[in-house]
């Protein structure tokens, strides 16, 4: 039964390998990997359900026990946030079958998302240091593949800086494991915690927390986030919406991972280098946020200033706070991909970025008007939708660790975000009609249901917070009691 | 002897640093390949180089290096190789497109 974690990874790879074979049958590249990702969201709700019931489930390869082996590890966090990977990706390739165009379609890009989604699944559910950093290196090369497929002036320009940075920060990531390895002499996640807790972390790995934190931080966007808003902006939409819901979503997760599991003994250090990380994140987002005329530019920024709202949860770090940070994850990539969808949409529709060349869209165009002013709303957290819960959670935690400048700081981003999103809706969807009926291109059905679906999604999980608060409750409780991991990996 | 490899190393990641940091393309190629050296010299190193026969089983031996970082260093050699050509590639048809391969000019002016 345990077998079963393994799939979420391997299904997407088997699945990318073989429609490699059917470079000019897009029909059979298209519906196989759909149907691949809806397989994968079954699976994801049926580890979900398992894990409530046994408690973590985990998997060693080829028998050997757990230091001594690689192995996967599924807790709630892992699983949940496996489930909502699968359901987006589902999603925006059910988006990009209409508008990616043939010339990218046969040229392997749907391999390209099985291999980003195989590398993203497996990074969350990884439980081996070394294993993360191949993973992660799995998404990563998917990535640049599919941020430069195409190959337009704008996207190689781009992709050039995305590409270096990432170099960089995955050599970064080696010498942190190095490091690690030196010190402890193992690369197990349980294991190494154990020990890092026997040694009551020395200064000595505080400093290797400190390299953790670069490294994941550059991955995450938080604070490093200088290559972000241009390389997000550049690739077509349906690649930018993959991008923007779960790469800087892993980096989260793994932020979460090592600075709960691992580095949870000099919290004064660590733990406030990262509240003032993610307190300039949400400045320096909402300032960027605020200025541009560009549509992508603007949803680019958005993302930043989730990345810093979230981590703000694992700076406070009380079970309620992280509860909050969760929830958010959740409610964030489904919303960020809803979001970034529609801004695709507005500029394939109307041939421009700029916000002062569109206006009056509503009149033509008034479903996806409608369904923009929804994801606002629950990008800002109004009550009946899917944002709300994790902002209540996460400003509740914030109160009882007192830490008030986090609270103001993360709850004033709200109303950047809010402003920075209505100016888009009101500068382009009110005012003058500039398109004619005749003139107008049509909005095919095709091109709008992906968005439809989110947007039930983002209601559903904000009526429905009751029924994943088991889940996300779960989840919470092992990322702040350590031992519940160690003794489910390691049992002495 | 791992002090001495420890300053190797260093060396290695200034001059990849200083190279990245440089505006034409192909420099910032040979960056990221000397930072990924430095990298797997580090790891190599961290595994401790005590003398030891290599990690093969024969019959009489005891004493072996450690196994273990020589398999990472061999599976992130691969990862670079891969990425190395990616962005030797990249490069290439940057240049072609772009007609230049100096950084600053490779600037997106598009938004304002």
């Amino acid at each position: 039964m345990n077998n079963l974690i393994v799939l979420p990874m391997v299904l997407p790879l088997l699945t990318g390998v073989f429609i490699v074979f059917f470079k000019s049958y897009i029909q059979v590249q298209r519906w196989g990997t759909f149907i691949l990702l809806l397989v994968n969201v079954g699976i994801s709700v049926i580890i979900l359900r398992q894990i409530q019931i046994d408690g973590i489930i985990s998997i060693d390869f080829g028998g050997w026990a757990a230091p001594f082996g690689i192995l996967f590890v599924a807790d709630s966090f892992a699983a949940l946030l496996v489930l909502t990977t699968n359901i987006v990706s589902a999603i925006c390739v059910l988006y990009a079958m209409p508008t990616i165009g043939k010339r990218r379609e046969t040229f392997y890009f749907y391999p390209f998302v099985n291999f980003l989604v195989a590398g993203v699944n497996g990074s969350f559910l990884t439980g081996d240091i070394f294993n993360l950093f191949v993973t992660f290196e799995v998404m990563l090369l998917a990535s640049y593949a599919l941020i430069t497929l195409g190959g337009t002036r704008l996207q190689l320009k781009e992709s050039l800086k995305y590409i270096a940075i990432n170099v960089v920060s995955s050599s970064l990531f080696l010498i942190a494991i190095a490091y690690l390895y030196g010190t402890l002499g193992t690369l197990n996640m349980a294991h190494l915690s154990m020990r890092i807790a026997e040694s009551g972390q020395t200064p000595l790995l505080t400093v290797i927390s400190l390299l953790f934190l670069i490294v994941f931080s550059l991955k995450s966007g938080l604070l490093l986030y200088q290559w972000l808003p241009g390389s997000y902006s550049t690739p077509p939409t349906a690649i930018a919406a993959l991008f923007g819901a779960l790469l800087t979503k892993v980096g989260i997760y793994a932020l979460f991972r090592t600075f709960t599991l691992l580095f949870y003994h000099e919290q004064q250090i660590t733990h406030t280098l990262i509240a003032i990380m993610a307190g300039v994140t949400l400045i320096g987002g909402c300032i960027g946020a605020i200025a541009y005329n560009n549509i992508r530019q603007i949803v680019a920024y958005n993302v930043v200033i989730a990345v810093g709202f979230i981590l703000v949860g694992l700076a406070i770090m009380n079970t309620t706070a992280i509860e909050g940070a969760i929830y958010y994850l959740v409610h964030d990539m489904i919303v960020k991909a809803l979001l970034f969808l529609l801004a695709g949409t507005m500029i394939y529709l109307t041939k421009s970025e700029k916000l002062d060349e569109m206006s009056g869209l509503i009149r033509n165009y008034p479903s996806l008007g409608w369904m923009f002013f929804i994801t606002v709303l629950s990008l800002t957290g109004i009550p009946p939708l899917s944002g709300f819960i994790g902002k209540v959670l996460l400003g509740q935690g914030a109160i009882v660790a007192e830490s008030y400048i986090l609270l103001l700081l993360s709850f004033m981003s709200g109303f950047v975000v809010l402003y920075s999103l209505l100016r888009i809706f009101m500068s382009c969807f009110w005012g003058e009609t500039i398109i004619s009926e005749e003139e107008e291109t049509p909005l095919s059905k095709k091109v709008i249901f992906p968005s439809a679906i989110l947007v039930v999604l983002t209601f559903a999980l904000g009526f429905g917070a009751e029924s994943i608060a088991p889940y996300v409750q779960d989840a919470a409780y092992t990322l702040t009691n350590p031992s519940v991991y160690i003794n489910a990996i390691l049992p002495d | 002897m791992e002090f001495i490899i420890c300053i190797l190393a260093g060396i290695l990641f200034a001059t990849g640093v200083y190279n990245i940091l440089q505006k034409q393309l192909l420099r910032i190629a040979i960056g990221t390949g000397l930072i990924s050296h430095a990298a797997h010299l580090f790891i190599l190193t961290m595994g401790k180089l005590k003398r030891g026969q290599p990690p093969i089983i024969l019959e009489g031996i005891t004493e072996y290096t450690d196994p273990l970082p020589h398999a990472l260093i061999l599976t992130s050699i691969v990862i670079s190789f891969g990425v190395t050509s990616v962005v030797l590639v990249l490069a290439y048809r940057t240049v072609n497109e772009n007609n230049t391969d100096n950084m600053e000019q490779l600037r997106g002016n598009e938004y304002e």
